[in-house]
């Protein structure tokens, strides 16, 4: 579903057996970042809603775990704040390189990120099937002292924490909610859940 | 509250827990009236089922009166419902095409990743039923929190008892869309393996949609006796050959359609069986798959074979080879509950379905221990097990 297509078919460059990371970047204005994971989901409702919610980034910790918060400062710009093991947290500052209103937003970290990365979010109307979302991340595993702490973040499977990400997202625009396994606020509240 | 935990092969206990409250919009909170014990609870008291913890709160068939709701549930606190055992959002594409089972909404999202490892999917939430689906309380509990409560339960008319429509939550269903997936047709016979609640609803249904005859296969005389109260012919595997059975029955051809109602611990001593329980002893494989192999073997060429029962794992010696050169169709799946709540519970209102005579034994919540060891010991008196919080203990009732 990617825009980002490997060179000898139409599967998505981040699918590659030989250089996933190098074929994605290829294809990434100013990407950031020798690792890539990409993740594709279908959310049954139409591409203005799903976008819209996205696009604006201060709604992305409501379903996105590790991101404590988000500060937006314009249309390009903005500041993430995530948590890291200990109580630390990392942090970065993102510019928005190259978008188009309900298709696709790329961004890239500026210089000093602890975790450098940049990456893809395009959006597609699937018609009957509502939206196809597919996000493609490349980064960049963290090194040294900083790296140790976030290690458990990032470099613990980060497909597996963008996929998480992704299908809270699904659930919160199909559902209007998250779903959680915790009996009563006070389990949820601690962080009881599965 | 009161809720049975589970902590570990056949160690379930009573124990006071958390009582549950209100967690997300769509939430309500049920107060249980009867709740029962089904076969695939069994599963998980024999540790068969992985992803499970200690503490653990089971049971997935339950009732009762809700007692509070969150501001986006269409429930009204006093209403009664049963709820389906398939935690369904009701607006997903699988749930848009009646899917309920295959819903991903209701499982949180960081229980996902098991089911994709395994099944190359993740699986829908479920009720008490291990952590792979989720790891939601059940209601073998005085009260449980139910999600997307606009959604699965169904409100019940006064004047119906709890015990005509409790197996709307699940083994009604299962047995009627086991016979579903048989796809019978008029003038069909239909072999049927295990004579559990799931088998016993599976042989009903099989009759309303028109099969000519059911041949109930178990080695429980009781559990053949209620198959055999609706017109079914039956089979005892201890004493018969089932196979050569089965040939002889139907003129050489083999039933037309074959289900199986018995799952991942079939009982008996055959020579597959024994090698699947030296594997499942030694972790190699999980699954004991004994009646599914025959009703395969069994099936007459080009007829249906359904399989409501439960698997887990990778199996070997599967008649992959018998499946296609016979030209079978296989269909499976956990229930779509919520598809078939409605014209079942009419189905119960108006008398053409009998829901109550698999009921053995009506204890109470606190008995909950004993119901358990008993059904999974005494298989052949205690057919079907309904928990009642407050009836009494030691106020145990038995059917005739
Ligand atoms: N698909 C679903 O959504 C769904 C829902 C409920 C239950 N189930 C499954 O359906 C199955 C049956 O459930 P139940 O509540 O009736 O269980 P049960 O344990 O009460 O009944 C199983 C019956 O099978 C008989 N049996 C064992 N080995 C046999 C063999 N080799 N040949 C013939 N009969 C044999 C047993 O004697 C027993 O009577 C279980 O696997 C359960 O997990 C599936
Ligand atoms: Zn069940
Ligand atoms: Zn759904």
């Amino acid at each position: 579903m990617s825009d980002l297509t490997h060179p000898a078919d139409s599967a998505p460059a981040a699918t590659s057996k030989r250089d996933a990371a190098g074929e994605t970047a290829a294809q990434v204005t100013k990407a950031k970042g020798s690792q890539v994971t990409a993740q594709a989901v279908t959310i049954n409702k139409p591409v203005a809603e799903v976008y819209g919610y996205f696009r604006n980034f201060a709604n992305l910790p409501t379903f996105m775990e590790n991101v404590e918060r988000i500060d937006v400062h314009d249309q390009k710009r903005s500041h993430w704040v995530v948590k890291a093991p200990g109580g630390a947290t990392v942090e970065w500052d993102a510019v928005v390189t190259d978008e188009e209103p309900e298709r696709f937003v790329a961004w890239t970290s500026e210089p000093g990120a602890d975790v450098p990365n940049s990456g893809r979010v395009e959006f597609r109307d699937a018609g009957k099937r509502g939206t196809v979302v597919s996000a493609t991340i490349l980064y960049d595993p963290p090194a040294g002292f900083i790296g140790k702490l976030v290690a458990k973040v990032f470099q613990r499977e980060p497909a597996l924490q963008s996929r998480r990400d992704l299908n809270r997202f699904k659930q919160l625009m199909e559902t209007g909610e998250i779903a959680t396994s915790a009996m009563n606020r006070q389990q949820h509240d601690e962080g009881k859940n599965g | 509250m009161r809720a049975l935990t589970w902590h570990g092969k056949h160690d379930v206990r009573m124990e006071t827990v958390d009582d549950p409250g209100i967690v997300n919009p769509r939430d309500a909170i049920i107060k249980i009236t009867s709740t029962a014990i089904c076969g695939s609870d069994l599963h998980l008291y024999d540790h068969f089922i992985p992803s499970m913890q200690a503490g653990d709160i089971l049971g997935h068939e339950f009732m009762g009166e809700v007692v509070e709701v969150g501001p986006k549930s269409t429930l009204k606190k006093g209403q009664r419902v049963i709820v389906p055992f398939t935690i369904s959002c009701g607006s997903c594409y699988h749930c848009n095409k009646s899917q309920f089972s295959a819903c991903p909404n209701g499982l949180p999202a960081d229980n996902q990743d098991l089911g994709r490892q395994g099944y190359g999917h993740e699986m829908a939430g479920l009720f008490g039923y291990s952590h792979l689906t989720g790891g939601y309380a059940g209601g073998q509990a005085e009260y449980v929190r139910v999600p997307f409560s606009d959604v699965g339960p169904l409100v019940i008319p006064d004047g119906i008892e709890d015990d005509k429509v409790l197996f709307l939550t699940d083994i009604l269903p299962t047995g009627w869309m086991a016979a579903e997936n048989a796809e019978i047709e008029p003038g069909d016979i239909v072999a049927v393996w295990g004579c559990g609640p799931v088998g016993l609803f599976a042989v009903q249904s099989a009759f309303l949609m028109g099969a000519e005859r059911v041949i109930a296969i178990d080695h429980f005389p009781r559990r053949l006796e209620l198959a055999a109260r609706f017109g079914a012919e039956t089979i005892n595997f201890e004493e018969t050959s089932t196979y050569d059975a089965l040939m002889e029955m139907t003129g050489g051809i083999g039933p037309d359609a074959c289900i199986d109602c018995v799952g991942l611990e079939a009982h008996g001593g055959f020579v597959d069986n024994i090698i699947d329980q030296i594997k499942v002893s030694t972790f190699l494989g999980t699954d004991r798959i004994h009646a599914i192999r025959q009703a395969i073997i069994a099936c007459r060429k080009g007829g249906r074979v359904s399989m409501p029962a439960v698997y887990g794992g990778f199996v070997d010696k599967f008649p992959l080879g018998a499946l296609m050169e016979k030209g079978l169709t296989l269909k499976t799946g956990q229930t779509h509950v919520q598809r078939y709540t409605h014209a079942l519970l009419n189905a119960i209102v108006e008398d053409k379905v009998d829901t109550t005579f698999l009921i053995s034994h009506r204890l109470d919540l606190e008995e909950a221990p004993k119901g358990y060891k008993m059904f999974h010991d005494r298989q052949n008196e205690w057919t079907k097990v309904v928990l009642k919080p407050g009836m009494g203990v030691g106020k145990e009732a038995v059917a005739a």
